[in-house]
């Protein structure tokens, strides 16, 4: 019989089986992101020149670790909280076959701690791409894939719960736009996943010498659909995330429900495509598929997110509007939150996604201008303002909305917690901003010294790329100490917060059931369709029903035009044209 | 009882249009998010390397 509890601070309904597999999940993804977090120290003060921490090998080493740990792990394991939150908790149903769920988290667990184990023997320093013919240990490639192959049971445990809601007639209509937008998630991650066993399979056949030769174009043409449709999953998760943070903190609603799932679906039609923007610059590849995966389709991803960038703030404005907050364009947001940490984080992860990281993906997914910035440090300059300030301070965000509810803990250190997104969004801003600027001067990605010292073919860089990198890791380690703030913050909740709930113990923060007298057999209510909304007086301006978002959508649409120039300003230097 | 069952079904059915019903099917959105990255990225990608000469020694 499933067994659930209702939080008495938001009615949300919790499955158990269901809640202590978030709960597990949700604890090891910021176990990786502390790991993440202090290899991302060690990176930041190599790579800042004045300080030049490591010596080569270990900052190969460490730089694998960070990308493995931070990329992979923390977004992969924070995901299937998610997945299971999205699954059974907004659609109140029990979990589909928890017993393969818990198979699942085992399994991702020793993925994760084989190919960590590998990285940090010393032998496996080939970045988190691996491309070929670099060679790891097979227990690199090994623990990636039952890593995989456990985030996959999960995604089909979720697909499951969604049968088993529908079946059971546990909501009313459609599933809600959370819940939709969790099964886009689903879906680019049963691609990814897919594509991830295509390659690291046979990868790890040659590791061990079963197969003799690996073509490095086939190799990088497969990562890739893993690579980057991984951080496709984030995207397709974190918008989810701004939805309902929008929701429980304003109670908004989509400016246009239908436009939302529309975007949802341009993301599960088009957003895996943009994997070649890696690839553009390869050889052997025709510029009729380089075009199609990136300018044609891709633009349609980038349109969907757009829509999302205007529809969350868009309906946070019209929430508030509609509680009175009314003057001028931007009183809606002068008077947000700004203290909550949910909501701080959560808008912040908007902006930045939207601004920094959505700006300067666009600009290197196209073709000529790609020519430029790849394979310089401007890569990861945008994948941090995407995957860093987008994602994890969604995730952040969500983390603090969950400590009370779902781990029933009072958040420790609230002050610092009001302060703890500022800093991280600085320190982060300041790391993708800089390296997208040394980038641009050329400076190389991934490289231990920049100087290339005592290289025969070494290239002498201006001293403003030096100033930029020193900045940067400034940057690196600001956001490493507001990362640690956070990482205080949700671990001592967990241990010393004050109980919500007299059930609530400390083992019970990891993943160990609640006593049984804090469940019910009794099942949810059926979750109703939520209403039409009533036709009221217009709360917006000069005919627009959110002025505010409109603006800044515009000053976004003016700060892109202005920045697509002057790279292809830039790329004119490059060759001069008479 | 079972036929008042069948009936609110219905009604619910039709409350949701079509497009929404379709939509509402995960297994085809996995068949869609699965086959258009296939097809456009991986196999014509794939198709496109497998195609290029190799070089003579």
């Amino acid at each position: 019989m499933a067994q659930f509890r209702q939080c008495p601070d938001t009615g949300l309904f919790f499955h158990k089986e269901a809640e202590n597999l978030m709960k597990a999940n949700a604890v090891a993804g910021v176990v990786c992101l502390l790991i993440g977090g202090i290899l991302a120290l060690l990176v930041v003060l190599t790579r800042w020149p004045a300080i030049h921490l490591l010596p080569a090998d270990s900052f190969y080493m460490v730089l694998t670790a960070h990308g493995v740990c931070a990329l992979i792990f923390w977004m992969i394991f924070f995901e299937m909280a998610i997945l299971y939150f999205a699954g059974s908790t907004l659609l109140r149903s029990r979990l589909a076959t928890p017993r393969w769920a818990w198979a699942g988290f085992v399994m991702m667990v020793i993925g994760a701690v084989m190919t960590l184990a590998a990285i940090f023997g010393g032998k496996s320093s080939v970045m988190m791409t691996s491309y070929v013919p670099m060679r790891a240990e097979p227990h690199f490639y090994l623990g990636l894939v039952i890593f995989a192959v456990g985030a996959l049971i999960g995604c089909f445990v979720y697909l499951g719960t969604l049968v088993v809601a529908k079946n059971e007639k546990t909501y009313e209509g459609s599933v809600p736009l959370v819940t939709f937008g969790a099964t886009t998630a689903c879906i680019i991650a049963i691609f990814t996943i897919a594509s991830g066993a295509e390659i690291l399979i046979p990868t790890y056949l040659w590791s061990i010498g079963y197969i003799s030769h690996i073509d490095p174009a086939m190799y990088r043409l497969i990562w890739w659909a893993l690579g980057h449709s991984s951080q496709q999953i984030n995207v397709a998760a974190h918008v989810a995330v701004w939805y309902l943070i929008a929701g429980v903190i304003f109670g908004a609603r989509p400016m246009s429900e239908k436009v939302s799932r529309a975007a949802y679906l341009l993301y599960i039609f088009f957003l895996q495509l943009a994997s070649a923007h890696h690839l553009l610059t390869d050889p052997g590849l025709s510029v009729e598929w380089k075009l199609f995966n990136t300018s044609y389709a891709m633009y349609l991803a980038v349109l969907a997110s757009m829509i999302h960038g205007l529809t969350v703030p868009g309906a946070i404005e019209v929430a508030q509007r509609k509680k009175g907050l009314t003057n001028g364009a931007f009183e809606w947001l002068r008077k947000a939150p700004w203290g909550n940490p949910v909501f701080s984080s959560m808008f912040i992860s908007l902006v930045g996604f939207g601004f920094l990281g959505g700006i300067s993906g666009v600009v290197m997914g196209t073709e000529q201008i790609s020519i430029i910035i790849h394979n310089t440090i401007y890569v990861p300059g945008h994948f941090h303002a995407t995957v860093v300030i987008g994602t994890t301070m969604a995730w952040m965000g969500l983390t603090y909305l969950l400590i009370p509810v779902l781990f029933r803990r009072k958040m420790i250190f609230p002050q610092a917690a009001k302060l703890q997104p500022y800093i991280f969004a600085l320190g982060m801003s300041m790391v993708a901003v800089f390296h997208m600027a040394a980038g641009t001067l050329g400076v190389a990605r991934r490289h231990w010294d920049m100087g290339f010292a005592g290289n025969p073919l070494g290239f002498e860089y201006p001293a403003t790329a030096y100033l930029l990198m020193g900045i940067a890791g400034i940057g690196g380690v600001i956001g490493v100490i507001g990362g640690a703030l956070f990482c205080v913050i949700a671990v001592g909740s967990l241990v010393f917060g004050e109980k919500l709930q007299k059930e609530a113990g400390l083992l019970q923060s990891f993943g160990v059931p609640l006593a049984d007298s804090a469940y019910t057999n009794e099942k949810p209510a059926r979750l109703p369709m939520a209403p039409a909304e009533a036709v009221e007086a217009d709360h917006g301006e000069s005919g627009f029903e959110a002025p505010g978002t409109f603006i800044l959508a515009m000053v976004l649409l003016v700060s892109f035009v202005i920045y697509y120039f002057i790279n292809w300003k830039y790329l004119s230097e490059v060759w001069g044209i008479s | 009882m079972a036929d008042e069952n069948n009936t609110d079904e219905r009604e619910e059915d039709e409350n949701i249009s079509p497009w929404q019903q379709m939509i509402d099917n995960p297994f085809l959105l996995l068949f869609i998010g699965v086959a258009m990255p296939t097809v456009f990225y991986t196999l014509w990608g794939v198709m496109e390397i497998a195609s290029i000469p190799v070089a003579p020694y």
